[in-house]
């Protein structure tokens, strides 16, 4: 039995690449986009930037503290740095340098964090990182970003380079479906409706919207109707489009490659409790640490595939 | 800006101390010890050495950018800040109080000028510092980079990892100076995290490292900022270790971490001003 998807694909890769050309990309355009890495530019696709532009580019060794303090003295330059290094140790191990040299001080630095998630996978849970977005978005000033494949991360790498601030962008590892188009306009803060539904909302971000896409077309098979909306911006949230949504549905599911605590989904519950309460199933890692595993065994036995969101989607209908 | 004599320069010395003194006073709150004993050296960068402009650019371009790392003594940054132009000496009177600029420690809050980063949270201003010298490497501005820390905040691993970086990139643009008073704010640096032998440590790191040994003579630290300049261009980050006594100034504040961060009462800022001749008229 195959699936009638709304979207479809013909060729998988990782979003990291994504950042990667997006990088190369923004450093042709604007001579000063410059690039930082802690001892991991194969793993971030930096190499081709590198290679084009070494004067342009800072090997920082295993020293993220450092190099996240070095990404804020340049854009006081006038620079626009892009740090680069995986999830956990953009964000977790750097939390104060980002909150005062970075967030707090206003600077237009650009985060950009590989390896996030589960879907890291064999590296276990030191790496996988699940709490990221949740400690980026509480930070004042600071722009979160979680797109859904390879076009999308490259559209938004080359949106934050000309977006003057503060930037949380996180990718992955895995290879995914490429299901959206190449030549998207990627605006911050925007939500996409990606599939029109009546019944129930989704909302996913990241790795999570081709699940959200593949739980559509089995919830059409049992003759209900979802609304898939990528919510590739977590800051600032695009609630206008999960009002409005929510109003036609009257019930919601979020689906994230993240701690349920403090991620997308307890932004959107903010949003619906303060101005349209109703029901919202969460989909997204249940207050526990990862393991190894490859991507799709984590995503199963962690409850994040297209089969939690349909199963979450009847709950949430149950409920209205 | 016109150079100054040293007897002008030691004047203002003398104020910022005053400076220094009322404003932690005022709100019974903040750190007098360290300013107290930086006070020669904020004079002689902003009034001699830094080739800066008081109409403050974020970007610092063809200027000398000076950066504050150890926070705390925000004190008496913003009053050299303040009396080299950058705002009115009036402001002084907000330091730490609602609504102000003058944050208790340093911060882009308002766009207070003088002020690039924040910084407070200790180990984080050496970094902030290389990554502003590249910056000017890459915009061919040979202008220079300052940086002050503290010894105590040389604890901080961060420090290290900067330290490595400099001599890794050859940043030979920037001069760094550690406010080496041996004191922090649980006791002496010997009793609490030994810094055993610092210009070795410097060294072994691959800076160029020079020594002040009289830290509050003003003569000493000019000529000792003067030698770290003709040091820098050369392939090396510059480390000028300024020997300081935390307190410097007042009878009964200086020598002892006892001032780090306790205000003055009333009784003994009337004693303390009683040392310090009133030269450019109290804020």
């Amino acid at each position: 039995m195959s699936l009638d998807l709304k979207f479809t694909y013909t060729e998988k890769k990782d979003t990291r690449s994504g950042f990667g050309d997006g990088f190369l990309e923004a450093g042709r355009k604007n001579p000063n986009v410059v690039g930082l890495c802690a001892d991991l530019i194969g793993s971030l696709k930096m190499g081709a930037f590198q290679k084009e532009f070494p004067e342009r580019f800072f090997q920082t060794g295993i020293a993220e503290a450092n190099m996240i303090g070095i990404s804020a003295g340049l854009a006081i330059g006038g620079k626009i740095p892009f740090a680069g290094t995986f999830a956990n140790f953009a964000t977790g191990r750097v939390y104060d340098q980002i909150r005062q040299s970075v967030a707090y001080s206003n600077k237009n630095v650009k985060i950009c964090a590989s390896h996030a998630g589960l879907t890291l996978g064999e590296d276990g849970a030191t790496h996988q990182i699940l709490e990221d977005l949740g400690m980026m978005k509480m930070l004042p000033h600071m722009t979160v970003i979680n797109p859904c494949d390879y076009n999308q991360t490259k559209a938004a790498t080359l949106a934050i380079a000309e977006y003057e601030g503060p930037v949380y962008l996180r990718f992955g590892r895995p290879s995914w479906p490429i299901f959206t188009p190449a030549d998207q306009k990627f605006e911050i803060g925007k939500a996409w409706k990606m599939i029109d539904g009546k019944d129930v909302s989704i909302f996913a971000t990241g790795h999570m919207v081709w699940e959200a896409n593949v739980a559509e077309a089995m919830l059409r098979e049992e003759g209900i109707s979802a609304e898939v909306i990528n919510i590739h911006t977590i800051k600032p949230l695009d609630e206008e489009a999960i009002l409005e949504s929510v109003k036609k549905t009257g019930c919601a599911v979020s689906a994230e490659e993240h701690q349920i605590n403090g991620g997308l989904g307890d932004a959107i519950a903010q949003t619906l409790a303060r101005n349209n309460p109703a029901p919202l199933e969460y989909v997204g890692v249940n207050d526990s640490f990862g393991e190894s595993g490859t991507p799709t065994a984590l995503l199963e036995k962690y409850g994040l595939n297209a089969a939690n969101i349909v199963k979450a989607a009847k709950k949430a209908l149950s409920r209205k | 800006m016109e150079k100054q004599s040293i007897e002008q320069l030691q004047k203002i010395c003398t104020q910022l101390r005053r400076d220094v003194l009322r404003m932690v006073h005022a709100v019974q709150s903040g750190h007098p010890g360290a300013p107290l004993g930086c006070a020669e050296f904020f004079v002689a960068l902003y009034f001699d050495q830094l080739r800066h402009n008081p109409d403050f650019k974020m970007d610092g371009k063809g200027e000398d950018i000076f950066f504050l790392s150890n926070g705390h003594l925000s004190a008496g940054w913003y009053s050299v800040l303040a009396r080299s132009g950058y705002f009115p000496v009036e402001e002084l009177k907000t330091f730490r109080k609602i609504n102000s600029r003058l944050q208790g420690h340093p911060a882009t809050h308002e766009h207070l000028p003088g002020i690039r980063v924040a910084s407070g949270s200790l180990g984080q201003g050496l970094s902030v510092a290389l990554g502003a010298a590249q910056s000017k490497k890459l915009e061919k501005d040979d202008h220079l980079i300052y940086i002050l820390m503290g010894d105590g905040e040389l604890q901080e691993g961060q420090v290290w990892e900067a330290a490595m970086y400099a001599a890794h990139f050859g940043v030979d643009n920037l001069i760094a100076t550690v406010d080496y008073n041996g004191q922090q704010i649980d006791g002496p640096t010997t009793e609490v995290m030994d810094l055993k032998n610092l210009k070795a440590k410097w060294e072994a790191f691959g800076w160029e490292v020079i020594e002040t040994k009289k830290g509050n003579d003003l003569k000493s630290v000019l000529e000792g900022l003067e030698k770290a300049k003709s040091l820098t261009g050369k392939g090396k980050p510059v480390m000028n270790l300024l020997y300081t006594e935390m307190g410097y100034g007042v009878d009964f504040m200086v020598g002892t971490h006892k001032w780090h961060g306790s205000p003055p009462s009333d009784e003994q800022l009337a004693n303390a001003l009683g040392q310090l001749e009133e030269t450019l008229g109290d804020y």
